[in-house]
Parts: C-alpha cells; sequence; structure tokens
C-alpha cells in the first residue's frame, strides 16, 4: 500500500507546468491536481508515474469566473468551492446540488473539478454535468492551445482526447438561461460511494412548456452521455408526469449498462429510469 | 529510487525538519518521521478517514497527499488539541465529549473523527443536523455505530465551542 518512487516538479506557474509536463510526459511523468484519484490508485500500485507535475501551486488555476456567458473552472478549483453557488444563475444552484454527492467532505477539499474530467470515471458526477450541458475543455500545451467539445472528450472508460503532453487547463461550462431548470439525481450504496446510476436533466421553461432539453446519464455506461431519443420525447411538450415516464422508459431501452460486481445491467437499466424521474422532480427554479 | 529531501513541515505550531522521499505519504511522514503517532492510517487509499488532519484549518486525508506537497502549510494533528502537559493538560472540548458521551470504543477511528469534526467546527460553528450528518459520514468507525460520535459533536456545536478546550 506505499506508492513506488517518483520525482516531484512543482510548477509555480502555468507555462513552467506545461514546459514540464512536455519534458516528462514521454518520460512517464504525469499531472498530479488534486490527488484524490491518483495516489489511491499509486498506492494499490496501479500507477506507477517516474515524474509527478505538481499544479497546486499555480495561483492562476485557481481561480474560477464568469467570462462570455461561460462559467470557467481553472485546473485547480477544488469541489469544495462549489459548497456554495459559485454563480447567482441556475447553474451555480445545480453544481451546488451536485457536489454533495461527490465523495466526502474532507477529499472535496482537495480533489479537482479539471481533475474529475482528466481522469474521465463513468461514475465521476462533474463528467456528467460536462458531458450534459455540453462543456468546452481547454488544452494546454508548449505546442499551444486548443478547445474540446464534450462531443469529443469522452472516448470511453477513463480515455480523454487530451494528450500525454496537453494539461486540461480550464473547463467552460455554458451559463444555463434565466428560466431554466436542472435537476440531478444518483443511486449510491452508501454516502460518498460512486454511484450505480446518475442523471441530470435541465430545460428552459417557457410558459410551461420545455424547452432546450438535456438529459444525460451517467455510471451507466463507459462513459456519461445525452439520451437524444428522450430528450426528443420533452421537446416542446409540458413537464406532465406521463410525459415524464416515458422519457425515463426511453432512457432505460436506449443504454447499454456495464455490468460489475454490484449491479447486473439489468437493474441498472432499470435504475437509471427512476434516476431520470427522481432528476427531474429534483429541479428548482 | 528517488533521492530524499530535505522539507521543513509546520505541525501544531512546532517545526519539523526531516528528510523524505517523494513517495513518502503526509501520514507517514507525521507517523515515522516526525514522530507524532496520534495521527492513524487505516486504509491507506483515502476511504476509512482515520488519517484526517487539519491542513490550513481543512480536514483533509494525509494518506491522499505526499509530505512534500505539505511544505508552507499549516499542520494541525490530534496531538494539538489538548493543551500541552506542561500547560493543565485540558482536554479540548470536542475530546471531552467524546469520552462523556462513549463515542469510542477501540480509538482507532478517534484521532480522525476529532479532526474532522474540530474543523468542520472552526469552519462552520452553526452547521446543521443534516450538513453535519453528512461530514461526519466521511470516516469510517466499526465499534460505536456513529449515533455517540454525532451526540458528542453536536453537544460541543450546542455549546459553541468547537475551537476551544
Ligand atoms: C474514497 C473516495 C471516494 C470518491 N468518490 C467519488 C465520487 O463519488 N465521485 C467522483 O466523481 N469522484 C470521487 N472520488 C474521486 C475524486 O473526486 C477525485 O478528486 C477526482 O476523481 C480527481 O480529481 P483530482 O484533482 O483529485 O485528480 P488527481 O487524482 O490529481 O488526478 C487524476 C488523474 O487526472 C490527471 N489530471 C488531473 N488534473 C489534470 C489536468 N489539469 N490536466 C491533465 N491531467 C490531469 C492526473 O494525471 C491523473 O491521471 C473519490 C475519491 C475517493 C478517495
Ligand atoms: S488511512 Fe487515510 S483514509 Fe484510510
Ligand atoms: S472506536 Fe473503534 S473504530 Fe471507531
Amino acid at each position: 500500500m506505499k506508492a513506488g518512487s517518483f520525482e516531484w516538479h512543482p510548477a509555480r506557474s502555468a507555462d513552467e507546468a506545461v514546459a514540464l509536463l512536455a519534458e516528462y510526459a514521454p518520460q512517464d511523468g504525469r499531472v498530479i491536481a488534486g490527488g484524490q484519484s491518483l495516489v489511491p490508485s499509486m498506492a494499490l500500485r496501479l500507477a506507477f508515474p517516474s515524474h509527478l507535475i505538481d499544479i497546486n501551486g499555480v495561483e492562476e488555476f485557481s481561480r474560477v469566473r464568469v467570462e462570455g456567458g461561460e462559467l470557467v473552472i481553472g485546473a485547480c478549483v477544488r469541489h469544495a468551492a462549489f459548497h456554495a453557488p459559485v454563480e447567482p444563475g441556475p447553474l451555480g444552484r445545480l453544481l451546488t446540488q451536485v457536489v454533495h454527492n461527490i465523495a466526502h467532505y474532507p477529499i472535496r477539499q482537495r480533489g479537482t473539478f479539471c481533475g474529475s474530467l482528466a481522469n474521465a470515471d463513468p461514475a465521476s458526477e462533474w463528467c456528467l454535468v460536462a458531458a450534459t450541458l455540453g462543456a468546452r475543455m481547454v488544452a494546454r500545451s508548449v505546442r499551444g492551445e486548443r478547445v474540446i467539445e464534450a462531443s469529443e472528450w469522452f472516448q470511453g472508460i477513463m480515455t480523454t482526447a487530451l494528450e500525454e503532453d496537453e494539461l486540461l487547463a480550464e473547463v467552460r461550462l455554458p451559463l444555463l438561461p434565466a428560466g431554466s431548470r436542472a435537476g440531478f439525481y444518483e443511486f449510491s450504496r452508501r454516502a460518498g460511494d460512486y454511484a450505480l446510476a446518475m442523471a441530470l436533466v435541465a430545460w428552459r421553461d417557457d410558459g410551461g412548456t420545455m424547452r432546450d432539453v438535456r438529459i444525460g446519464t451517467g455510471s451507466v455506461e463507459v462513459q456519461p452521455r445525452r439520451i437524444a431519443v428522450a430528450e426528443a420525447l420533452l421537446e416542446g411538450r409540458a413537464a406532465s408526469p406521463e410525459a415524464i415516464a416515458a422519457a425515463a422508459a426511453a432512457v432505460s431501452a436506449d443504454v447499454d449498462p456495464l455490468e460489475d460486481i454490484h449491479t447486473s445491467a439489468d437493474y441498472r437499466r432499470d435504475l437509471v429510469g427512476t434516476a431520470v424521474r427522481r432528476a427531474h422532480a429534483q429541479a428548482g427554479d | 529510487m528517488a533521492s530524499k529531501m530535505a522539507i521543513t513541515l509546520d505541525v501544531n505550531g512546532t517545526e519539523h525538519e526531516i528528510r523524505v522521499e517523494p513517495r513518502k505519504t503526509l501520514s507517514d511522514a507525521l507517523r515515522g518521521d516526525c514522530g507524532l503517532t496520534g495521527t492513524n492510517v487505516g486504509c491507506e487509499h483515502g476511504v476509512c478517514g482515520a488519517c484526517t488532519v487539519l491542513m490550513d484549518g481543512a480536514p483533509v486525508r494525509s494518506c491522499l497527499m505526499f509530505a512534500v506537497q505539505a511544505q508552507g502549510r499549516k499542520l494541525r494533528t490530534v496531538e494539538g488539541l489538548a493543551a500541552s502537559p506542561g500547560n493543565g493538560g485540558k482536554l479540548h472540548a470536542l475530546q471531552q465529549a467524546f469520552i462523556d458521551n462513549h463515542a469510542l470504543q477501540c480509538g482507532f477511528c478517534t484521532s480522525g473523527f476529532l479532526m474532522l469534526a474540530a474543523g468542520t467546527l472552526e469552519q462552520q460553528p452553526d452547521i446543521d443536523d443534516a450538513s453535519l450528518r453528512e461530514v461526519l459520514s466521511s470516516n469510517l468507525c466499526r465499534c460505536t455505530g456513529y449515533q455517540n460520535i454525532l451526540r458528542a459533536v453536536r453537544q460541543v456545536r450546542d455549546a459553541g465551542k468547537g475551537g476551544a478546550r
């Protein structure tokens, strides 16, 4: 249960971090952010990095700000930053609702939003948020900067479009317009455990009619995903219990669930439908 | 093997100059190099919370950090809760409440729970019952069934003594 040997490279600036990454990534080096996924996997000897580029001392990465209709979350913004709304609109309230489901209070003091996106665990709440709301990931390296859409970012279990010399510098989440409603629900066996299934439902309320409907699922398939067939059933409709039930059934029918020691595929398929209904019921104003 | 690095850890207001490999966790450095064995290590991968310490006032899992990362930060461990023996040795209000409420049996989880509760009550002295329950669900106790731990921490919160001896 002790991590293997590595060399530690604390970066003081973003430029220094990408320079260190360019130098050490080819020698099995990687970034350490909150360490709340990486350190356990090193302790379990599932990961053996030879070099760690530590970005905890990079001041500019700790900022979260609103810019051009997007919430911009820097590489070292901790989960705990979302315990209170980071912006006054519906997105800020949604993120605060979601964050309480991520791990435990002390782990949230260290773990980061961007670290979750880079780790791309199928059961990550932040990955579900990013996939459903259409986040844009800003990757930086010595070669420059590029923006990766959520639809391109996720490439399977714990796999992303990030190249080995690229650092996820920030995640840009579109703000939800006024009048939006959004709800989240997950089922896990114990408080703080990874969820067995989760769902996020968001829409704009247009005088009782649902517009711009987004329904996303996480912890069900290899990566979080929007379920277009279910969204289409609700678009332009009133949010009646029958319509929601039909959308939930469409989600259950559409997914290709993972199977593991905790859950059979059938159970997960059933659970995710329930998660959709409860996420909808949880949606605040 | 990466060579050892000379670092200084500020623990309970005392500076400890130690030499560690980068791979050494903060929990192992506190116990093995600083001689502060009050912080316990259970699972070593973030699940149990026995290793909880305060870093700049926030409760963190010391097994999920490397000691080299804690330089320049203010660390507090269970040894820092009570007054020193030369100073009367008075227990922290949380320690007294754990004794009074039977909030420990074997004691293995206790230092972690105390630091979790101390950090939480200092940050949020008026924390409501539901939030306190959520925070205390972070750590595992195999003995007490948790109710007495909750009772002890609520008692200290209600007395407004979260940060006091
Ligand atoms: C007991 C326990 C329970 C947990 N429960 C949950 C849960 O319910 N839901 C959940 O979502 N998570 C959970 N986690 C994981 C936690 O949320 C982590 O904080 C998160 O997965 C990773 O973020 P981090 O900052 O800690 O990343 P790290 O552990 O530092 O890094 C994780 C990986 O991402 C890479 N990386 C990190 N940041 C960057 C970056 N900016 N650019 C490029 N690569 C980067 C690292 O190289 C590493 O490969 C749990 C953890 C523990 C220990
Ligand atoms: S020893 Fe650190 S959480 Fe279990
Ligand atoms: S008192 Fe024994 S584990 Fe908590």
